[in-house]
């Protein structure tokens, strides 16, 4: 089974040279950390940056820059500033490369539900819908149950949708899913994790062809 | 032409009860903070505020809320400020929340003399409700329509007397586009200069789009989330 970190450090080896990426607050920020080394990824913060850097080191705090998150942060060289329209602009035209995020239900459809649990949680969807009706490649990182073990791999999501059909791949602390047209297919499972349990723990439809090999964390 | 006037007090002076507000700012980052003051100062009631979020409870439009001066909120993300879920929740505030990206083009289109935009934003799902849409390319686009807003309050970094601005950072993020969309836009800026004393090369916003301006007394810049690496 893997730990928050590991899920983003498995995310991670998606990335490709040159990537702009946007990674949606909680889980998906930790992918920042692991980015490989040799290749150059730049970070879209939706609020108007590109080039976002690492937190600032105590003492050197900039309350006019900051992440999505509402986080203090800095920039790396080769970083630019733009407004909302244009960073909306910039994800909805498709040149976001990436974007992870993280969600409550996933169906075997590729819908996702992240945003709201009617009569309990109403923060507001901020630049979610916007991500996942444009983005050309989204993950969602989560975990494979929520907190009463229910699983969130669903048939159909039951909480209000995010977006619909646009989940490509997910990866959970037990496994890495592909959504195709035909459910959700297995591609790995999580070291110690079996694949008997990843079946039960998933209620949507799961494609397992083959033997499915085990995720592999060692540097290239 | 008479654009800089002397505080947030006397730009703000004719926004009454019922006013439709467009209020820049990401968070904390970038928010017109005199202006507000001086609208929880002025006590007036019953506005409709446009603004990515709800501030903090005692920081930014929180204040507003607090005073009991709003009647609506158009947001797309209101969780850092508790009272306003609770607000939101029991049904003593009407709140629109919006995609993000769907409120800075609402913006935009108003700036830019649309009508109306189409984004793939919200289709499938409970923002799609009753709104209009088109396929386009084998795609699905909601129609969305430019806001109607009276005054547009922004906060820029330096400006000059004709209404030229410069943001800083990501105290950008919505200022430009609301500074375009307000049928009277009102400015405060940190430093306030001369014609000429700005570059037009680095302007972003002309000034055409300002009607009037002031240099902020204080800022206190607050920081919601302040977060260091070891």
């Amino acid at each position: 089974m893997l730990d928050k970190n590991q899920i983003a450090q498995r995310i991670a080896k998606e990335l490709e040279d040159g990537y702009y990426v946007n990674l949606g607050i909680g889980i998906p920020t930790l992918i920042a950390n692991y980015i490989p080394k040799g290749i150059n990824v730049i970070l879209q913060s939706e609020n108007g940056l590109l080039g976002m850097g690492p937190f600032p080191l105590k003492g050197e705090e900039d309350a006019d820059l900051i992440n999505a998150g509402k986080q203090t942060i800095t920039t790396l060289p080769g970083s630019a500033f733009f407004d909302s329209a244009m960073s909306f602009g910039m994800i909805r035209a498709g040149k976001v490369d990436l974007t992870v995020l993280g969600a409550m239900e996933v169906s075997e459809r590729g819908d996702i539900a992240s945003w709201k649990i009617p009569g309990k949680m109403v923060k507001g969807m901020g630049g979610a819908m916007d991500l996942v009706a444009s983005a050309k490649n989204i993950i969602v990182a989560m975990m494979h149950t929520n907190s009463k073990g229910e699983s969130k791999l669903l048939i159909n999501c039951h909480l209000p949708l995010t977006g619909i059909n646009c989940v490509k791949k997910i990866v959970t602390n037990l496994a890495v899913i592909e959504v195709t047209t035909n459910g959700f297919r297995l591609l790995e499972k999580a070291p110690g994790v079996t694949v008997e349990e990843i079946k039960n723990k998933t209620e949507g439809k799961l494609i397992i062809e083959g033997d499915i090999p085990e995720m592999n964390f060692a540097s290239e | 032409m008479k654009k800089v006037f002397k505080n947030a007090e006397e730009a703000v002076h004719d926004i009454s009860d019922g006013s439709i507000i467009m209020l820049g700012g990401f968070g904390l980052c970038g928010i017109p903070e005199n202006c507000i003051t001086a609208l929880v100062k002025k006590g007036i009631s019953g506005l409709t505020c446009i603004s990515n979020n709800a501030g903090v409870d005692d920081f930014g439009i929180g204040m507003l809320l607090k005073k009991r001066q709003l009647k609506k909120m158009i947001a797309s993300y209101v969780g850092e400020n508790a009272e306003f879920e609770r607000q939101l929740l029991s049904g003593e505030l009407e709140v629109e929340l919006i995609p993000q990206g769907t409120l800075a083009t609402r913006c935009m289109a108003s700036g830019y003399g649309m009508p109306a935009i189409f984004t793939p934003a919200g289709v499938g799902t409970d923002v799609a409700e009753g709104k209009e849409s088109r396929i386009f390319n084998g795609k699905k686009y909601l129609l969305e329509y430019a806001f109607d807003a009276d005054f547009a309050l922004v906060k820029a970094w330096k400006g000059d007397t004709f209404g030229n601005l410069i943001y800083k950072e990501t105290a950008r993020n919505f200022n430009p586009v609301m500074a375009m969309a307000g049928k009277i836009t009102i400015a405060e800026v940190e430093e306030l200069v001369q014609p000429g004393e700005l570059n037009p090369n680095e302007i972003h916003t002309p000034g055409i789009y300002i009607h009037r301006i002031f240099k902020g007394s204080v800022y206190e810049k607050r920081i919601e989330q302040r977060t260091v690496r070891k």
